[in-house]
């Protein structure tokens, strides 16, 4: 059964610093690693392009990204640039 | 190179151009890209976020129109720069002005009445290509439409307004960027092929294509598989009506045809003018500056301005100067001139400026007739102007009627110019916009002025209605013991009783006319004691007029009052088709035949029963026998419903054994459909549940004791009130079956629906194999009413399939009681029979309209069943190894 390694809260103010930090330690997560965006009201286009990195990233070195607490703004958003596939969504 | 194959994969439908290198692919796919995501973003703003942005796009737009309007004529070389100045102030702040207090985002619009509301959702991604006439005008209207309705757009201008376009282009999308829209929600075509636009406007991820330009790039948009608007040429044909204001009519002409040299499509291409003013207006023309060619000159005009291979204008012509196409052409014409006219003879071929010609030359015909005027501007609208746009001058709102009527364009514009009047916002109400929809005459999926409305998905959200019902019965209803003295209380001067011959032999008419007041003139009409037929109808009728009734007693049971409904029908409106009245329908408000309310005669039709069980004293229904085609037509309307009821009990005390027990059930079987009808509303449930008390209670002590006035009484009211509830709710399966099976085998009404009560009990209270549309409840719930009407029965029972079960037998106990036969094979009617019977049954019952208020859909195969059960009844009947189910197949298949 896998293990969710780290809970990592992400505020809107920065998005893309956030995911850039969270990037840098996925070498050392193994399993899942659980990205909580429930304080992200709206999300940006740069915002987007460093979650599909992380996504990548995370890809790469099999690790799997679960997002928590997305609202249904961002989620559409994410089913819109087609990323929703990417990821699991927890409540 | 990428292979085609892959080409193909990206864009999901093959190509037919040459296939594109992998560096322009990648730079097209990032365009998309980037347009998707900026789109995707765009969904989370709000409306002010919106509202905020498109209102700095307009002032930037304005701030920078005449900047923009002088790269467009450096670039272009088309149109007056003045003129550009003025397009980009109306594609700003005319568009803003018409646009900044509607709604885009969320609800959009309400109609609470309908509750219905209309919520936006954006396109997305739009591909918009852009002309060379109206370039930057274009994509200052284009970019603020898009941000209005959350949508990206990928431009592609005109190769030859690229420049002119792109600077506006980024003029919107830095202004919209500072003001917090997503990055990428605008972006540019660098230099393009046509490939580049196949390949976008194929591409799976844009949403529509916004084609606006000419027929090529209309055809390739809408050859492409998606969503397109594509607008595209004209050919404006302005009538000047002898009626018109010359002056006006000149002036707003001149000022249309050399807008921007004429380069907007909707600008005035052939004048039509009457014969009349013909004389008068050129010579305005010519005041206000308009050279008229003689025909030499107009010859050598079009030989200049028209391609003699193509028959369209020469490109060269376009947006410039009436004097400088002068000097091409060879014309001496006054510095100054503004406009060249050549007279017509006729739209074509062989009449070459009857054309679309986007400069300053405008074709004129003189017309002897409104007629021959209207047909010429219909000539010039098919000669390539289908769809576009139409100008009339006149003070004659019929030729203003006529034209309008004639003319297939999308604007028809009325005393205003063309050009500037088809922009819309300044001469008239229409949308402000720089796409002129064309219709389906011009290829085109809208008439429209494009606006927001065409960049937005628009979604409906429906709410189930509260679908409105009524409670409809006669306004007056009498009942208990003599009322039928009510009847000395309405004056008339003219009564006919209609009954029939065993109640004026029991002395019932002798008793009605007691109380007819003194003074009435009283005929008695005595009709067969069976359905009415038309015949028999019609010769009340004749009665009716002879008489000059203004009052009809009909004293009898449902077939006499049936008649007198219909008697009374024709007797008022003569000219009531009744094949056509009978006509079905599925939602009496809805149906297509609508009843006579206009009267030659009047009369007041009071229904006294003599029976218990049809209620027809207070329905709006009638049922008449067709016997020359073997038919019956049933009519209902709720203007058949009598307008007095009398409800009185003396005239059912002498009712046999067997008809006391017939109607009853009949009674019963009304009020248990109406109680789970899919009508039913508490209105008729309590009229309903009533009845079936009553019935309970008082039916067995009638048929018992046929004496006693109390059950009679009882039972009386209990038919009345039971009708009243049908009247409304209607009744269902048991009907339809009772209908087919009396019809088939000569069954009383009664006994007919006695032998199927049971079982459609059952059948109504389990769970439908097809529910039926209905609007007026909530969830399946006639198990739950069998249920409620066991318990106000005191049948006891803890669950609702208890309750129902001891309903269904409390009502075989009731037919036990009764006498009724319990199975149709008691009827004497041979299985063999029965079986060849089956098909014609099923059929019938299932066109009979009874049951489309059924709380259950019956299937033809559940119809059979149904016929099957009943003719086993409880078991009584031996119907040896046939399966019922199989019977059915096998007769049907």
């Amino acid at each position: 059964m896998a293990m969710i390694a780290v809970w990592r809260k992400i505020d809107e103010e920065r998005i893309v610093q956030a995911l850039q930090e969270a990037g840098e330690k996925l070498g050392s997560i193994e399993g899942e690693v659980a990205l909580d965006l429930s304080s992200v009201r709206r999300i940006d286009p740069s915002a987007l392009r460093a979650l599909e990195e992380f996504a990548g990233m995370a890809d790469d070195k099999g690790v799997k990204v679960v997002l928590r607490g997305v609202n249904v703004g961002v989620y559409k958003v994410l089913k819109l640039v087609k990323l929703g596939s990417r990821f699991s969504f927890v409540s | 190179m990428i292979t085609c194959e892959e080409v193909q994969e990206r864009v999901q439908i093959p190509l037919a151009a040459e296939c594109l290198s992998e560096e322009r692919i990648a730079y097209l796919e990032k365009l998309v890209r980037q347009a998707r995501t900026a789109a995707a973003v765009f969904t989370q703003f709000t409306q002010e976020d919106v509202d905020r942005i498109v209102k700095a796009m307009a002032l930037a737009g304005l701030d920078q129109a005449q900047h923009l309007a002088r790269l467009a004529v450096e670039e272009t070389m088309l149109g007056v720069m003045e003129d550009k100045v003025i397009k980009n102030m109306v594609a700003t702040e005319f568009v803003y002005n018409y646009i900044k207090d509607k709604r885009t985002v969320g609800i959009i619009r309400e109609f609470p009445e309908r509750n219905l509301a209309e919520v936006a959702e954006p396109i997305g991604v739009i591909f918009s290509i852009t002309p060379i006439t109206n370039p930057t005008s274009t994509v200052l209207f284009k970019c603020i439409m898009a941000i209005k309705t959350r949508n990206a757009v990928i431009f592609s201008p005109h190769p030859n307004a690229w420049r002119c376009c792109s600077e506006a282009v980024k003029i919107m999308y830095e202004t919209a960027l500072k003001h917090g829209a997503p990055e990428g929600v605008f972006a540019c075509l660098e230099s393009h092929t046509l490939q580049d636009n196949a390949y976008l406007m194929r591409h799976k991820d844009v949403g529509l294509i916004d084609a606006t330009g000419g027929p090529g790039a209309v055809k390739a948009a809408y050859s492409s598989g998606k969503p397109a608007l594509g607008v595209g040429p004209g050919n404006t044909p302005v009538y000047l009506e002898k009626t018109a204001d010359v002056s006006t009519a000149v002036t707003d002409i001149i000022l249309s045809k050399t807008f921007d040299n004429g380069t907007i499509c909707a600008s005035e291409q052939t004048a039509v003018i009457d014969d009349e003013i013909y004389d008068l207006v050129l010579k305005k023309f010519a005041e206000l500056g308009a050279h008229i060619c003689n025909e030499k000159e107009k010859e050598l005009l079009a030989r200049t301005v028209i391609d003699p291979k193509t028959g369209f204008m020469q490109p060269m012509a376009v947006g410039q100067k009436a004097t400088d196409i002068a000097r091409v052409a060879g014309l001496s014409v006054k510095p100054g001139t503004k406009l060249l006219i050549a007279p017509i003879q006729g739209v074509g071929r062989e009449h070459p400026l009857s054309v679309e010609k986007l400069f300053p030359v405008l074709a004129v015909y003189r017309a002897k007739s409104v007629d021959e005027a209207l047909k010429v501007c219909v000539d010039v609208n098919h000669a390539g102007g289908l769809g576009h746009t139409a100008v009339i001058f006149s003070r004659n709102d019929e030729v203003i009627r006529k034209f309008g009527e004639v003319m297939n364009a999308g604007r028809i514009l009325v005393n205003s110019p063309g050009s500037v009047g088809a922009v819309g916002g300044v001469y008239n109400d229409l949308a402000p916009t720089f796409s002129f929809g064309c219709g389906t005459g011009g290829g085109n999926s809208t008439t429209d002025n494009v606006s927001i409305y065409h960049y937005l998905n628009i979604k409906r959200v429906a709410r189930r209605t509260q679908a409105h019902m009524w409670f409809r019965v006669p306004n007056q209803i009498y009942f208990n013991l003599n009322a039928v003295e009510n009847v000395h209380q309405f004056p008339s001067k003219s009564t006919i009783i209609i009954t029939n011959p065993a109640l004026e032999k029991f002395g019932h008419v002798d008793i009605v006319r007691r109380y007819v007041p003194v003074g009435t003139h009283v005929h008695v009409s005595v009709i067969p004691d069976a359905e009415p037929e038309i015949k028999v109808v019609m010769q009340g009728v004749e009665a009716l007029n002879f008489y000059k009734a203004d009052q009809i007693i009909a004293l009898g049971g449902g077939s006499v009052i049936d008649a007198a409904k219909i008697m009374k029908l024709k007797y008022e409106s003569p000219d009531a088709d009744l094949e056509e009245l009978a006509a079905p329908f599925l939602d009496l408000r809805k149906r297509v035949i609508q009843y006579p309310t206009e009267k030659i005669n009047r009369a007041r039709l009071i229904a006294i029963s003599t029976t218990s069980g049809t209620g027809s004293e207070v329905t709006p229904f009638a049922v008449l026998t067709d016997k020359e085609r073997g038919r019956k037509v049933t009519l209902a309307d709720y203007s058949l419903s009598p307008d007095v009821a009398i409800v009185d009990p003396q005239f059912v005390m002498s009712m046999p054994k067997a008809l006391t027990a017939d109607t009853g059930i009949d009674c019963l079987t009304h009020a248990l459909e109406a109680g789970v009808s899919s009508y039913a509303s508490a209105y008729t449930d309590s009229n309903a549940m009533q009845a079936i008390r009553m019935v309970f209670k008082y039916l067995p002590i009638a048929y018992e004791h046929p004496g006693d006035e109390e059950a009679r009484s009882m039972m009386h009211n209990a038919a009345c009130i039971a009708a009243m509830a049908f009247s409304n709710a209607s009744v269902g399966v048991n009907h339809a079956l009772a209908h087919a099976f009396g019809a088939r085998f000569s069954v009383a009404h009664g006994r007919a629906n006695a032998l199927m009560l049971p079982h459609v009990i059952a059948y109504n209270a389990s769970v439908p194999t097809k529910f039926l549309p209905s609007p007026y409840q909530k969830g399946y719930i006639a198990h739950k009413k069998y249920a409620t009407i066991a318990d106000l029965l005191g049948l006891g029972g803890h669950t609702i399939e208890e309750k129902v079960k001891n309903l269904v037998a409390a009502t075989e106990q009731l037919l036990d009681q009764l006498g009724f036969p319990r199975s149709i094979a008691d009827l004497g009617i041979s299985q063999e029979e029965f079986k060849r019977a089956m098909p014609e049954l099923t059929k019938l019952a299932f066109d009979d309209p009874s049951w489309r208020s059924n709380p259950r859909m019956p299937l033809m195969s559940e119809l059979a069943d149904l016929f099957w059960k009943a003719y086993q009844g409880r078991g009584l009947a031996k119907v040896a190894g046939v399966s019922q189910q199989q019977t059915f197949q096998q007769q049907t298949a």
